[in-house]
């Protein structure tokens, strides 16, 4: 069911805008900073927490119709500062490389979300090397954010495939190699720890003092920030919390752990999210649910209205309380 | 139905339907004890929570304390180590009381 502006009431058994409503809160959007851009849904990876349903076998792709329909929205628009490019490994589409030169000469801040392991795998279905990526990222100042579930073995295969754990600390010698990571250098490499099963993230601080200790007195190797991100019910995750009996208990821990102020920082109230065809979504989780973004009619980036999109109401759902859970998620991590 | 229920657990604060004040000084001490940063850190403590529950065997304790360890940010090999940290004083507690048998053995002249 849709009101007059556009926002899905869940009437479902874990109600989100009843939460919200009991606590005085609307989460109208507040900018439009983040322009983050899902390309493909194609990966070498199909990691268990994969709220995308990303694998080898996919083959949605992002056009170069699309790609400089976006471009043409940060021309147009100097708020948004960011974009955020993200798949799927976003690498495997082929305008991938054009839309990062492209949107640094627009003077924007260029953020990827790169598993690592494509620089050494290379393309699954073409077996195209990608061992350019590292110097191709420090030549255009690129802000590298990486998934390392555990800097164990044990919890990153879990999570993201055998092999992945020792591929990605290769991968990280190589972007340090680059000059990623060091304090004060402007490469930024951020890394991202997503529990591996269903339990919420520890204190993001705790965690970032240990992955830095243990990644550099076992591997020599430096980063700068690490992002908790909380594991969202949805698709692959929601399988298997419904294969070991566990949803409903997830749900509930999600919910108990409902904090307001956390809520006051989730990323769609300054973030758009884009899919491969260009339609237009709060996040990239309501992007994998379908929630598209209606205005009288479905929004694309083809009748991008920015004054509409900040006048919009948010369409929530019960996977937000993954978002809202402790400490806050966000694909830039804690947002407490 | 088995005497321990999993969904007991989140049955726990019910105890204190009599004599709630009693309860809430429990609670209040608990949580002081536990679930913040001292001198020991949140996960230090969810270690030797974990190490006790299996030390006192209480299944409501073990499940608490496995979802605790892991979010306050412990592995399974920190948790398996506290594990056996419990054993191993269980081990040495029963042995430390065999010198009371030599003591006896001795005295009885053996």
């Amino acid at each position: 069911m849709r009101d007059n502006n556009s926002a899905i009431i869940q009437n479902g058994k874990y109600n989100f805008q009843e939460k919200l409503t009991k606590n005085s809160l609307s989460l109208p959007p507040s900018s439009i900073e983040t322009l983050q851009v899902n390309i493909t849904l194609k990966c070498n990876q199909a990691c268990l927490h994969c709220h995308v349903d990303s694998s080898p076998k996919r083959t949605e792709q992002m056009e170069k119709i699309t790609v400089d329909k976006c471009l043409e929205i940060l021309s147009n628009h100097k708020e948004i500062k960011n974009i955020d490019i993200t798949g799927g490994a976003p690498e495997l589409n082929p305008h991938f490389d054009y839309l990062v030169i492209e949107a640094k000469k627009l003077d924007k801040h260029v953020m990827v979300r790169h598993n690592l392991t494509i620089t050494i795998d290379g393309d699954p279905t073409t077996g195209e090397s990608k061992k350019y990526l590292p110097e191709f990222y420090s030549k255009h100042s690129v802000e590298v954010i990486s998934s390392l579930p555990y800097y164990q073995e044990y919890f990153t295969d879990k999570q993201r495939g055998r092999g992945v754990f020792n591929k990605s600390i290769d991968s990280l010698k190589l972007l340090n190699d680059q000059g990623y990571g060091n304090e004060n250098s402007d490469l930024k490499l951020d890394l991202v720890y997503n529990p591996a099963g269903a339990f919420l993230p520890a204190s993001q601080q705790s965690l970032e003092h240990d992955f830095k200790k243990e990644l550099w007195e076992k591997f020599g190797l430096k980063f700068n920030n690490l992002y908790t991100i909380t594991n969202m019910p949805i698709h692959r995750f929601r399988e298997q919390l419904e294969r070991l009996g566990n949803y409903d208990e997830y749900m509930e821990k999600l919910i108990n752990a409902f904090n307001p102020t956390a809520a006051n920082g989730v990323m769609c109230r300054s973030l758009l999210s884009v899919s491969y065809d260009g339609k237009l979504f709060d996040c990239d989780f309501n992007q994998m649910l379908g929630m598209q973004i209606y205005n009288i009619e479905p929004m694309t980036v083809f009748n991008f209205d920015i004054d509409l999109l900040l006048k919009r109401k948010i369409c929530f759902d019960s996977h937000c309380f993954g978002c809202t859970a402790g400490n806050g998620s966000s694909c830039g991590g804690a947002t407490v | 139905m088995n005497y321990y229920e999993s969904k007991d657990l989140g049955r726990f604060a019910e105890v204190g339907k009599f004599k709630p004040d009693l309860m809430k000084k429990f609670f209040d001490y608990y949580n002081a004890a536990t679930n913040t940063d001292g001198a020991l850190s949140k996960r230090e403590k969810a270690l030797i929570a974990l190490a006790i529950s299996h030390f006192k065997q209480c299944p409501y304790c073990i499940e608490a304390y496995t979802t605790a360890s892991l979010e306050s940010g412990a592995n399974p090999d920190q948790m398996t180590e506290a594990i056996h940290v419990a054993a191993s004083m269980a081990a040495g507690m029963n042995l430390v009381h065999g010198v009371q048998m030599l003591n006896i053995l001795e005295k009885s002249g053996v």
